[in-house]
C-alpha cells in the first residue's frame, strides 16, 4: 500500500514536472516571438512611414496627377549638411505652387574639400502630415553618389503636390510645406564623420 | 472570499534541515532564500540609487553650478571652467543612474523578486517555485546586471566623464556613438540585456508556478490578489522586456557594426527607437506598480477585518490595466511631430486607464469603509500609498492630454508625477508589505514607534521633496538640468530641504532593522489576527524551510 502511494505521488510528481516544461517552452517562445517582432518592425515602420507619411515621409510617384486644383501652398527648401565639408544651399528659398502642378527645383553642392567624397541625401517634408501629398517625380536621394574634390553640382528635385489633399480633413491649415534634404558621409562607420575637417 | 477557509497540516518541522552558509545563499534554491537576497539585492542598490539623488538635490537646492564642481575637481583634477563643463556631464550620469538603478534594480527586485519569490508560492500553497534552479539563475543574473551598470559607470563615456548621460531612456542619437561615443554605454547596454534576461526567466518562473502550482482547491478566482498582480506583472514583463532587448540590441550594432536601424543617414529613424522603447517602458511602469497594488490589497483588507471589496473587478482591473498599458505608449513622446488624429487617439486610450485604476482606489476605500480598522505600521503605509499614489494618478491624467503636455513635456510636473507614482506610490507599497511581512519573513518583531517614525519622516518628507515640483514644472522649469534661473530658487531649496527629511526617515528604517536584529523578540505566526486570511499566515514565522508538503486544501464555501 505505502510502495502504491509512493508510486502514485512520484507519477503525480512527474506529471507536475512535465506540465510545468511544458509551459515554459511555450512561454518562451512567447518571448522568442516578441524579441522578433521587435525586429520587424524596422521594416514595418519604414512600410508604415511610406504608405502614411508618417514623420514627414514623402512619396515617389511614377506618374503626374490628372487634375489641378486652384489651391495654392508655399513651398520652401531647406539644405543641410551632417560633418560633412560640402557647401550645400537651394537656389530658391521658396516658391508657390498649385495642387497638382508640377514643380522644379535646384539645389547645389560644392565640395569644398580636398579630397572626393561619397555622400548620400536624406530627406522629409514639414508639416509631417503633408508628407503624404508630397509626391516626387526626381529627386536626389538615398543613392549614393560621388563628389570630387572642389566639383559643384545642381541638383534637381521635380514634384507635386497631390490635390487630393484638399479632400481630406486637417489638412486645411497646411499653406506651407518646407522640403528639407540632408547630406551625410557613407562609407563611414558611425562616428567616423566626426573626424572629417570642416572648412 | 473563501480564503479563511483552509485546512493546513504541518507535519514537516522535524526534518526542516537547512544546508551550509554558503550553499545555502550562493546556490539557493529555496525561494524564501532568494526573495531573502532579492530584498538584501535591492537593499544595497537603493542605498547606491538613492544617494544619487541626493547628490541631485545637492546640486539643486541652489542656484548655480556647485557642489558636483568640486566633485569633479576631486574625481578628475580639473579646475575652473573645465570643472563646471564636467559637473554639467556628471549630472547627466547621475541622473540616468539614479533612474535605471531604482527602476531595474531596486524596485524591480524588491517587489517581484523579493516579495513575489517569498509570498507567491506561500500563497498559493505550492511547495517552492516551479523552476528552483532557473530561479537562482535569475538572481545572480540580476547581480551580475547590476555589476555591468556599476563598471559602466566608471569607464568613459564620451563627453568629458565617465558614465552614460543621456537619461534612463537612452535615446539615439545621445545614446549612438555620435552623442556618447566611450564604452559606457555598450556596458549598459549589456547590462539591461542582463537583466532583462533575469527578469524574463523570473516571469516564466512565475507565470507557470501560478498557472500550475496552486494548492487543490485554488482556482484562479479564489487566488489572492497578490498573486494575481504577480501573474500579470510576469505576463507583462515576458511581452515587454524582448521588445527592449531587440532595440537594446538594434542601438548595439549601430554602435559597433555598423547598422543604421536608427541613423537617419542611412534610412533610419530615431524616432522608431522611442516607440520601441516605450512600447517596453509604458508596460515597465505598471510592472513596478501592480505588485505594490496586490500588496496594498491584502494589507487594507487584514487591518479592515473585511474580505476586499470587489474581489474580481480588482483582479481584472489589474488584468485590464495590463493589457491597456500596451496600446496607450506614444503618450510619453506627444513631441516628436505625431498627426492629431494619432494623438487624439493615444489620448483617449491613455485615460481609460483610469477607469480600472479608479477601480482599485474606489475598491480600497470600500474595503476600509465600515471596517473595523487597526491603525498598525502597514496599514498606515498602505493609507499613504493610496493618498499619494491617487495624487500622481491625477497629475497622470492632466499629462494625459496632448494639448497640455506640450507645455509640460520634459518639465518638473511630469518629475513631480512620476515620482508620485512610483518614488511614493512604488516605495510607500514596498515599505507597506516590508512592516507587513516582516515578521513572517524574518520570525523576529520590529519596534512599531519606529515603524511610525519612519512613516511620518517618509510621508511628510517626500511629500515636500515632490509637491513643490509640481510648481516648478507648470512655471517652466525643465527636467535634467543642472542649473536654473533665480526664479526657480525657493521650491527648489523646499524640495531638497524634503529630501533631508526622507534622509531621516531612512535613517530610522535602518535603525528600526537593527533594533529588530538585536532584540531578536519572537515573532507570532499571525500577528495580525482574524483580518490576515492568507495561507502564509498559516505557517510558523519564518516559514519552515521547506512548506506544505502536504499540500493545504482550500476548501470550496458556497455563498461568497
Amino acid at each position: 500500500m505505502a510502495a502504491w502511494i509512493l508510486e502514485q505521488v512520484q507519477l503525480r510528481w512527474m506529471e507536475q514536472k512535465m506540465n510545468n516544461s511544458k509551459l515554459a517552452i511555450s512561454l518562451t517562445a512567447i518571448t522568442l516571438g516578441m524579441l522578433g517582432l521587435a525586429f520587424a518592425s524596422k521594416p514595418l515602420y519604414d512600410t508604415f512611414c511610406r504608405v502614411t507619411g508618417f514623420g514627414g515621409t514623402t512619396r515617389v510617384a511614377e506618374k503626374a496627377p490628372e487634375r489641378v486644383d486652384d489651391r495654392r501652398v508655399d513651398v520652401r527648401f531647406d539644405a543641410n549638411v551632417a560633418d560633412v565639408p560640402l557647401k550645400f544651399r537651394p537656389l530658391q528659398s521658396s516658391f508657390p505652387i498649385q495642387l497638382g502642378e508640377h514643380g522644379l527645383a535646384f539645389y547645389e553642392v560644392t565640395n569644398s574639400s580636398n579630397s572626393d567624397l561619397e555622400v548620400i541625401a536624406s530627406y522629409n517634408v514639414t508639416p509631417h502630415k503633408a508628407g503624404r501629398f508630397f509626391n516626387k517625380l526626381e529627386c536626389f536621394c538615398f543613392e549614393e553618389r560621388l563628389i570630387k574634390a572642389g566639383e559643384t553640382k545642381k541638383l534637381p528635385v521635380v514634384f507635386f503636390v497631390d490635390p487630393e489633399m484638399t479632400d481630406v480633413r486637417n489638412m486645411g491649415d497646411v499653406r506651407t510645406i518646407t522640403l528639407s534634404y540632408t547630406f551625410f558621409q557613407t562609407g563611414a562607420f558611425p562616428g567616423a564623420a566626426n573626424t572629417a575637417s570642416y572648412d | 472570499m473563501p480564503m479563511d477557509q483552509v485546512a493546513v497540516d504541518h507535519g514537516h518541522d522535524a526534518h526542516d534541515h537547512k544546508p551550509g552558509f554558503f550553499t545555502r545563499w550562493f546556490f539557493s534554491t529555496n525561494h524564501k532564500d532568494i526573495g531573502t537576497l532579492y530584498l538584501v539585492f535591492a537593499l544595497v542598490a537603493g542605498i547606491i540609487g538613492y544617494a544619487l539623488s541626493g547628490l541631485i538635490r545637492w546640486e539643486l537646492a541652489e542656484p548655480g553650478i556647485g557642489p558636483l564642481t568640486g566633485m569633479m575637481e576631486a574625481m578628475y583634477g580639473t579646475t575652473g571652467d573645465a570643472a563646471i563643463e564636467q559637473a554639467k556631464s556628471f549630472y547627466n550620469v547621475v541622473i540616468t543612474y539614479h533612474g535605471l538603478i531604482m527602476i531595474f534594480f531596486m524596485v524591480m527586485p524588491a517587489l517581484i523578486g523579493g516579495f513575489g519569490n517569498w509570498f507567491v508560492p506561500l500563497m498559493i500553497g505550492a511547495p517552492d517555485m516551479a523552476f528552483p534552479r532557473m530561479n537562482n539563475i535569475s538572481f545572480w543574473l540580476t547581480v551580475g546586471g547590476f555589476f555591468l551598470l556599476i563598471l559602466s559607470m566608471l569607464v568613459p563615456g564620451g563627453n568629458g566623464v565617465n558614465g552614460f548621460g543621456g537619461g534612463w531612456v537612452l535615446y539615439p542619437p545621445l545614446s549612438a556613438m555620435k552623442g556618447h561615443s566611450g564604452p559606457s554605454m555598450d556596458l549598459l547596454i549589456l547590462s539591461l540585456h542582463t537583466i532583462g534576461i533575469a527578469s524574463i526567466l523570473g516571469a516564466i518562473n512565475f507565470i507557470v508556478t501560478i498557472l500550475n502550482m496552486r494548492a487543490p482547491g485554488m482556482t484562479m478566482h479564489k487566488m489572492p490578489l497578490f498573486a494575481w498582480s504577480m501573474l500579470v506583472t510576469a505576463i507583462l514583463l515576458l511581452l515587454a522586456l524582448p521588445v527592449l532587448a531587440g532595440a537594446l540590441t538594434m542601438l548595439l550594432t549601430d554602435r559597433n557594426f555598423g547598422s543604421q536601424f536608427f541613423d537617419p543617414s542611412g534610412g533610419g529613424d530615431p524616432i522608431m527607437f522611442q516607440h520601441l522603447f516605450w512600447f517596453f517602458g509604458h508596460p515597465e511602469v505598471y510592472i513596478m506598480i501592480l505588485p505594490a497594488f496586490g500588496i496594498i490589497s491584502h494589507i487594507v483588507s487584514t487591518f479592515s477585518r473585511k474580505p476586499i471589496f470587489g474581489y474580481l473587478g480588482m483582479a481584472y482591473a489589474m488584468v485590464s490595466i495590463g493589457a491597456i498599458g500596451f496600446i496607450v505608449w506614444a503618450h510619453h513622446m506627444y513631441t516628436v511631430g505625431m498627426p492629431s488624429d494619432m494623438k487624439a487617439y493615444f489620448v483617449a486610450a491613455t485615460m481609460v486607464i483610469a477607469v480600472p485604476t479608479g477601480i482599485k482606489i474606489f475598491s480600497w476605500i470600500a474595503t476600509m469603509w465600515g471596517g473595523s480598522i487597526d491603525f498598525e505600521v502597514p496599514m498606515v503605509w498602505a493609507i499613504g500609498f493610496i493618498f499619494l499614489f491617487t495624487v500622481g494618478g491625477v497629475t497622470g491624467v492632466v499629462l494625459a492630454n496632448a494639448g497640455i503636455d506640450h507645455v509640460l513635456h520634459d518639465s518638473y510636473y511630469v518629475v513631480a508625477h512620476f515620482h508620485y507614482v512610483l518614488s511614493l506610490g512604488a516605495v510607500f507599497g514596498l515599505f507597506a508589505g516590508w512592516y507587513y511581512w516582516f515578521e513572517k519573513m524574518f520570525g523576529v518583531k520590529y519596534n512599531k514607534s519606529l515603524g511610525y517614525w519612519h512613516f511620518w519622516t517618509m510621508f511628510i518628507g517626500s511629500n515636500v521633496l515632490f509637491f513643490p515640483q509640481h510648481f516648478l514644472g507648470l512655471n517652466g522649469m525643465p527636467r535634467r538640468y543642472i542649473d536654473y534661473a533665480d526664479g526657480f530658487a525657493m521650491w527648489h531649496y523646499w524640495s531638497s530641504i524634503g529630501y533631508a527629511i526622507t534622509l531621516v526617515g531612512t535613517l530610522i528604517f535602518f535603525v528600526g532593522l537593527v533594533e529588530a536584529a538585536l532584540r531578536r523578540r519572537k515573532a507570532e505566526a499571525n500577528p495580525w489576527g482574524e483580518g490576515a486570511t492568507t495561507l502564509e499566515w498559516t505557517l510558523p514565522s519564518p516559514p519552515p524551510f521547506h512548506q506544505f508538503n502536504e499540500l493545504p486544501v482550500v476548501k470550496t464555501e458556497g455563498g461568497h
